[in-house]
């Protein structure tokens, strides 16, 4: 019995969240990694895209939340994510026609690119809070909980609760199902093929009549819609406020690294790495241990091994171990 | 037009910016901005050093910025005495262990044959060390941040004068550099990046939390002052009297004045930075630095040190901006690690290095004080802008309201737009590299 609530207490406060802080990662760090294999630079605006695209479903779902339109259960956020990422598509193609393509003519450095995304990331930034202000905003409704502590307790005769949050199963769900149809485009469409034949080889994927323009336009569609899915997922999840996307670069690009830098793979599973260590290595288990332990051995402290404000420094040892010791990441991502 | 008349015709219309703020604004505003310029110039030198000089891409000036901020708080401070008897010792053991662990583990890394034992060693270093650093650090923590926690709960400061701060603030700086430089200066441009962006947030959250080093998010506040105080200056009779000889106001006179102070020793040091810059830059290892930015692999080829000497950069650019967030501190009189945002003292400073031209020391200088002087007066501007805009609506429209309240958002916007309008069109900044 013990041993259960244990694992239940676990699965509540580590398993679970981590499952779907990594999944929204995940959906980040695809996008980070598409524009580093297709463009061949760190986007540093991907946050702060992320950003725009949720505030754009967040302001159509007030909008149809309005209208009174509802989808029952389901959160009306998902009615107006098409909308976001159609908008943020239209941005995101925008900024590339008249900063990014002139660099790429060019044939500029990466890291001139990077310091231009910087240009765009202040841009951006600025755009979000002058339309919605840099305060938390809710716009998640639906059903809160598939099953809440109490039930659940009443359920399993458990001392212990497991809730589950209606908006983790989602993000599971769309996150899965995103991935999926990302991995078909890439694998199985001529379009994705070329995608990825010229993130392979640049050249030679020219001398096949490949256009790369068009590449660079599918791709930063298909960079809007991961980012908006990803930004509203963690909105709904969490809640709407601009400056923590901006913050989620660290992690996100930690994770993308950590996979690999390229490699669409390699970019879920850092998600998933950077998430479980994030809560792990900042989750107190006094609780877990004092249910495993005897009871002469259980602690006093917190047994917490870092405060949870210290985070970032878990993505970022992690990040750092990677670059020293197997710098292509775990799957061995785009060298160059 | 000659390029040093140029030049010295953009420093005029800088300050002549500045010198009309005074006239139709209020000379306290103008000495305010013109103080903020002079450490925004300081601390565009360091990334100008890095950047320019080098080709480093650091973005985590915010955190060697900051940590410049607690040199002054750890030097100028008074010490609190209950705190260090109660577990100073302790602390400092404690910190002891911690640095041996990691040292340790690095050097068993480097000194046992590669396999699974030297993994599992030093691992076993690690975890090892990691408890007990946190069973002799956890209690003195608890110690210290029990004493008088409105008002002090931590250990105070030096009781120094707050001058001797600025160089230490730019050798902590310096320390936590070496300390990222060693690990990340081999990787590539954009993993360097990522690197200096992550160490600046974790400079900042240990200031945020850790209480009984920097008092965290209760801020530290009262830093003693390099020039005197306003209100000894309007109690001080002598200085009353020559002010009302002179027909001016004792009080508004006295702000002026102290503000006057701060700038005086500003100027000093940055003369003093643009003068050794200058001198570095024009020397051998100047020409051997923009050799190793333009051409690694050449330079290598030509014998040059060239991990060796981004090291060695990277540590004297971060330590001026050590230097500047010590005297931006000072400036400021206080300790709030919840002000340090990514978005002002990293990515500002680098649009104040990319328009003011990377490669010229001048150049940065003369960013540091335009796009300073911009960040200010974007939001008045943009204000009287978005109120003209609007002045056909209706006082009551819950647009123009929301205009007028979203105005403060225009800096950002603006400063994207000057970055990429000077990308695009002048990549090489107002005053370019010769």
């Amino acid at each position: 019995m013990d041993l259960l609530n244990a694992i239940v207490t676990l699965s509540n406060f580590v398993i679970v969240p981590a499952i779907a802080y990594g999944s929204q990662l995940a959906l980040g760090a695809l996008g980070v990694t598409l524009i580093y294999g297709i463009l061949r630079f760190s986007n540093f605006a991907h946050g702060d895209t992320m950003a725009f695209g949720a505030m754009v479903t967040v302001l159509v779902t007030w909008w149809l939340q309005g209208l009174g339109v509802s989808l029952g259960p389901l959160p009306t956020a998902l009615l107006a994510l098409p909308v976001g990422i159609a908008v943020t598509a239209l941005l995101v193609l925008t900024t590339d026609r008249m900063v990014y393509r002139f660099y790429r003519e060019q044939k500029a450095a990466p890291v001139i690119l990077v310091i231009v995304s910087m240009g765009v990331m202040f841009i951006m930034n600025g755009l979000v809070r002058f339309v919605i202000g840099p305060n938390d905003q809710r716009f998640a409704d639906g059903s809160r909980f598939i099953i809440s502590a109490r039930d659940f307790k009443t359920l399993t005769g458990l001392n212990e609760g497991l809730a589950i949050k209606s908006t983790v199963v989602l993000t599971v769900v769309v996150a899965a199902i995103a991935v999926a149809l990302l991995f078909w485009f890439l694998n199985k469409t001529r379009t994705g093929k070329s995608m990825r034949a010229f993130s392979d080889n640049e050249d030679l994927a020219l001398l096949s009549g490949i256009n790369p323009e068009r590449v660079v336009m599918i791709t930063w569609i298909i960079v809007a819609a991961l980012a908006t899915t990803a930004g509203v997922l963690y909105g709904l999840d969490k809640s709407f406020k601009p400056f923590t996307y901006f913050q989620l670069l660290l992690p996100i690009f930690a994770s993308a690294i950590v996979g690999g830098l390229g490699s669409p793979l390699g970019a879920i599973a850092g998600g998933f790495v950077i998430a479980f260590s994030e809560v792990t290595f900042t989750y107190a288990f006094k609780k877990v241990a004092g249910y495993v332990l005897p009871e002469n051995l259980e602690p006093d402290s917190l047994v917490q091994l870092l405060s949870t404000d210290y985070k970032f420094a878990v993505s970022f040892a992690i990040l750092v171990i990677v670059l020293l010791f197997r710098p292509t990441g775990i799957f061995g991502g785009n060298t160059r | 037009m000659t390029t040093t008349l140029r030049d010295a015709f953009l420093f005029v219309l800088v300050f002549g910016l500045i010198v009309a703020t005074g006239f139709l604004q209020s000379w306290n505003v103008a000495l305010g901005i013109l103080n903020m310029g002079l450490i925004s110039a300081i601390m565009a030198l360091g990334v100008n050093m890095q950047w320019g000089y080098a080709g480093l891409f650091n973005i985590g000036v915010m955190g060697f910025v900051a940590l410049g901020g607690l040199g002054a708080v750890v030097v100028a401070m008074p010490p609190v005495t209950e705190a260090w008897a109660a577990a100073g010792l302790r602390i400092i053991l404690a910190l002891a262990v911690g640095a041996a662990t990691i040292v340790g583990a690095i050097q068993g890394w480097k000194r046992l044959d590669a396999g699974r034992q030297r993994a599992l060693i030093t691992a076993a270093i690690l975890i090892v060390g990691f408890f007990v650093f946190r069973w002799i650090f956890d209690p003195a923590v608890a110690a210290i941040e029990k004493i008088n926690p409105a008002g002090t709960g931590y250990l105070g400061g030096l009781g120094l004068p707050i001058l001797i701060a600025w160089p230490v603030g730019a050798v902590f700086a310096a320390g936590a550099a070496w300390v990222v430089g060693k690990t990340a200066l081999g990787l590539r441009s954009d993993y360097l990046a990522i690197a200096t962006l992550g160490i600046a947030e974790i400079i900042i959250s240990i200031l945020k939390n850790e209480d009984w080093l920097s008092r965290g998010v209760k801020n530290v506040i009262g830093i003693p002052r390099p020039v005197p105080y306003e209100i000894d200056l309007q109690n001080s009779e002598t200085f009353v009297s020559r002010v009302t000889n002179w027909g001016l106001d004792p009080v508004a006179s006295s702000s002026i004045i102290v503000k006057l102070g701060y700038s005086g020793l500003f100027l000093i040091v940055l003369l003093i930075l643009l003068w050794l810059a200058q001198s570095a830059l024009n020397s051998p290892w100047g020409r051997m630095m923009r050799a190793i930015r333009d051409n690694e692999v050449a330079a290598e080829a030509m014998g040059k040190d060239v991990t060796a000497r981004h090291l060695q950069i990277f540590i004297l650019g971060s330590a001026v901006c050590g230097l500047a967030g010590a005297m931006m501190t000072t400036l400021d009189g206080q300790l709030t690690p919840s002000s340090y945002q990514p978005l002002r003292f990293t990515f500002l400073v680098w649009v104040m290095v990319i328009v003011g031209g990377s490669g010229n020391n001048l150049g940065a200088v003369l960013g540091g004080f335009l796009i300073w002087f911009l960040w200010i007066m974007v939001e008045p501007i943009g204000l009287t802008v978005l109120e003209f805009a609007t002045a056909g609506l209706a006082d009551d429209s819950a647009i123009k309201d929301h205009l007028l309240n979203s105005a403060a958002h225009m800096r950002l916007l603006t400063m994207g737009l000057i970055l990429l309008l000077v990308l695009r069109f002048s990549p090489r900044g107002l005053i370019p590299e010769r």
